[in-house]
């Protein structure tokens, strides 16, 4: 692995990390908040993606990106309102069961409105091609270039200097820098204005903010709202950058929920450091392709595929790639209950 | 003065449900001939297994799992690795104990991933769960050495002399094996309720703080719950791979665990015989209700969510809760609301139905024409007549219900509270 293909890894990884942040963080906050594990937060995001698609193709990208998250927050707290608060008297485990049945309902309704393939929406103009072009050059090292590379920094004309050009796509960018927004408006919205205090007291205190006067049952509406529109603003972008189709919701439901217990229950910080670890981890996995095998051969150690448990020798680390999530949340089940940064065992 | 609480050994009652259920499950495929209707009552058998194992976790324990399947699955394939090695002439074991080692296999495997998942309870136990399903899942694909790839592992059910003239061949005798191993698997896991591992299991749902302070370790407790339970799902999955002779990667999946999850609850967790209604439901849904419509997932999901939210005891609970009234002889006063609720709830159900099949035709079968069959009539997905009377229908259906709940609720609260009253007279009773 070469310096460039280092640094692509990383940022890709990076950004993949960031957009499993902008899921989890909804699923963290809606749970850290009501106590409910929110099962369909992936549909939401799979909601996302489609009426992004909806929106964008009638009037345009930026359009989808703003209505998109609003309208999949309306849907959120009007299920909130009309069916979580009918079970929330049942305890948790309804609350978890109701959510689980919504993401049936909306898988099918999916289904039923678009269909089963996949939806042709990809970024805007202005966020395709490259962001930036790192050129790698035996003679000067490193560089990169804003946009695209002009062809002569790519090709190089003597035979003794070899140069090679990897893209950042400015989608990937975007994404970035969006999940980094969000983190930050969040983080503000949370601490540092009224709404987000009494969101902070109804958590712990809601008696007490309920006989100050303030309506708890609607800021635990907002907040499912809230986290429901997180969740939907990463299906525009999510859907956007890789595939809008319903198997969406199925791929990355399982992994925000392992980001979640791998950070810690609750804890947005953890959310954040959890899903980059993931999101690196993983990236960097699928371009490794060396295996236990190759380990014992450097060791010494030749097998054969009569050696005992050479089928387990022989996975490439790529092939593992797609578990590594989940053996990771076993790890850390085993050697750190709480999770990363999580303050209670529950 | 009678003594508050009465030890009854021999209930009659419990003897005549015990024998009604054997009896049930002996005549079945007398009565139900069809070899598709015969194909069913074998999957019950299996699904009644396998729900019951769950409800272990879910009703008695409140461990809701979402990777279920891994151990039932997981036995299915350790049972047709075993029922080829017996074919081969490797191992020497009768056919008929090949559940067995299905069993142990998933038992081996819930004391592996039990110790792990265990640990937690609640809300991040489901997690978990869930995330060790897909795992395994994810494993499935890895190794097809085991897992057989795309197309599965198969295997053949015959082998070698058949004992007593028995040798599984055809469906009705496995069909006896299967009502065999449900029957006792049943009567065990009853049994395992009875125990103190199964009270104290009880008691760790309920209140595990507490549990704690009496001296009792709640992981330990879920742990032990865990393998019994991995148990039994394990015999449920040999079971399933004797009857089908293939096991494929499906069945350790997201959506098996999401089905036994969803059928355990809707046939209700919180009594013991609930899942067992909760298996038929599934059977007939998987296999009657998906041949009848494409939509079928769509009417599950509002079914249970509808469920959750009105009778979280599931088809059970409403079963107790009139028997409860018919026992005091209130039912002939609420006849009249039920027969209206159901007639209401059958008006908006088909207005809804016929307006879910025209979408679905729509997107599905455009290519077919404009017209669909349902229920009788001709509907015109592109005609506006059809969609208005649809809606006509399901909206009066739905204001109509809505009528006679209220009604009904009225009623059923009078009922309740008289019921109470009489209780409360019969406790001063001398």
């Amino acid at each position: 692995m070469d310096a460039s293909t280092v640094a692509i890894s990383l940022l890709n990884g990076v950004s993949y990390g960031l957009l499993l942040f902008m899921l989890s963080s909804g699923l963290t906050l809606i749970f850290s908040m009501m106590g409910v594990l929110n099962f369909a937060h992936a549909s939401f995001y799979m909601l996302g993606a489609y009426f992004g698609y909806m929106v964008a193709h009638q009037v345009g990208f930026w359009w989808g990106l703003l209505l998109a998250p609003l309208l999949v927050g309306l849907v959120g707290a009007g299920f909130e309102r009309y069916c979580l608060r009918k079970v929330h008297k049942f305890g948790h485990v309804p609350e978890l069961l109701v959510t689980f049945g919504l993401s049936y309902v909306l898988l099918e309704l999916v289904q039923l409105i678009w269909g089963r393939g996949a939806m042709d929406f990809g970024p805007p103009p202005a966020l395709q091609g490259p962001l930036f072009t790192l050129i790698d050059s035996s003679r000067d090292g490193l560089g990169a270039v804003i946009g695209q590379a002009a062809p002569a920094l790519c090709k190089s004309a003597v035979a003794e200097l070899t140069l090679r050009c990897t893209q950042f796509p400015a989608m990937r960018g975007f994404m970035m820098a969006m999940a980094l927004l969000m983190l930050a408006s969040v983080w503000l919205l949370l601490t540092r204005t009224r709404i987000g205090l009494v969101i902070q007291a109804a958590l712990t205190h809601p008696q007490v903010v309920e006989s100050l006067g303030h309506n708890v049952p609607r800021v635990f509406m907002l907040v499912f709202g809230g986290g429901a529109a997180l969740a939907g603003l990463a299906g525009v972008i999510g859907g956007s950058a890789f595939v809008t189709e319903p198997g969406m919701a199925a791929a990355v439901g399982s992994i925000s929920f392992v980001v979640v217990v791998v950070g810690g229950m609750g804890s947005l910080a953890g959310a954040f450091l959890a899903s980059l670890l993931i999101g690196v981890l993983q990236t960097f996995a699928v371009a490794i392709d060396a295996s236990l095998l190759s380990v014992f051969q450097a060791l010494g150690v030749t097998l054969t595929p009569q050696s005992p448990g050479y089928p387990l020798w022989k996975l490439t680390l790529s092939q593992v790639a797609p578990i590594l999530p989940y053996l990771l949340l076993v790890l850390m089940l085993v050697l750190r209950p709480k999770g990363l940064l999580g303050t209670r065992e529950g | 003065m009678q003594p508050a609480l009465r030890f009854k050994p021999h209930d009659f009652w419990r003897g005549a449900l015990w024998s009604a259920y054997a009896l049930v499950l002996t005549v079945a495929p007398l009565i139900f001939k069809s070899s598709l209707a015969l194909t069913m009552l074998s999957q019950i058998g299996i699904a009644i297994i396998a729900c019951l194992a769950f409800n272990m976790l879910f009703g008695q324990g409140g461990m809701l799992s979402f990777g279920h399947a891994v151990y039932s699955g997981l036995g299915s394939f350790f049972a047709i690795h075993t029922l080829r090695l017996v074919s081969e002439g490797a191992w020497s074991l009768p056919v008929s104990l090949v559940p067995l080692a299905g069993g142990l296999a998933g038992m081996g495997v819930a004391v592996l991933l039990g110790y792990v998942t265990t640990r937690k309870a609640g809300t991040t136990f489901a997690m978990i769960t869930l995330g060790i399903g897909e795992l395994v899942w994810a494993m499935s694909l890895m190794f097809p050495g085991f897992f057989g790839g795309e197309g599965g592992v198969t295997g053949n059910r015959v082998v070698g002399q058949p004992v007593w003239g028995v040798s599984f061949g055809p469906q009705i005798q496995l069909y006896y094996l299967i009502a065999l191993y449900t029957f006792g698997a049943t009567a065990l896991m009853f049994a395992f309720t009875r125990t103190p591992l199964g009270r104290m299991l009880n008691a760790v749902r309920d209140n595990p703080e507490r549990v704690e302070f009496v001296g009792y370790s709640t992981q330990r407790v879920r742990y032990l719950a865990f393998i019994a339970s991995g148990l039994f799902s394990g015999i449920a999955g040999g079971l399933a791979a004797l009857n089908f002779e293939i096991v494929t990667a499906e069945t350790v999946g997201a959506a098996r665990s999401g089905a036994y999850l969803l059928f355990t609850f809707l046939g209700g967790a919180t009594f013991f015989f609930g899942p067992i209604i909760g298996a038929v439901l599934m059977v007939v849904a998987t296999v009657l209700l998906s041949d009848l419509t494409k939509a079928w997932l769509l009417y599950l999901g509002l079914g249970f969510l509808f469920m959750v939210m009105y009778a979280p005891g599931g088809v059970a609970s409403l079963v107790m809760m009139n028997l409860r009234v018919a026992a005091y002889g209130k039912l002939r006063a609420l006849w009249t609301s039920y027969l209206a609720l159901a007639a209401t709830a059958l008006v908006a159900l088909c207005g809804t139905a016929a307006m879910i099949e025209m979408v679905y035709h729509l997107q599905l079968d455009a290519a077919l024409g404009n017209e669909l069959r349902f229920m009788g009539t001709t509907l015109n997905v592109k005609a506006l007549d059809s969609w208005f009377g649809a809606a006509f229908v399901a909206l009066t259906g739905a204001g109509l219900f809505e009528v006679s709940r209220r009604r009904f609720a009225r009623e059923w609260g009078r009922v309740q509270s008289e019921i109470q009253r009489l209780m409360r007279q019969g406790e001063g009773r001398p």
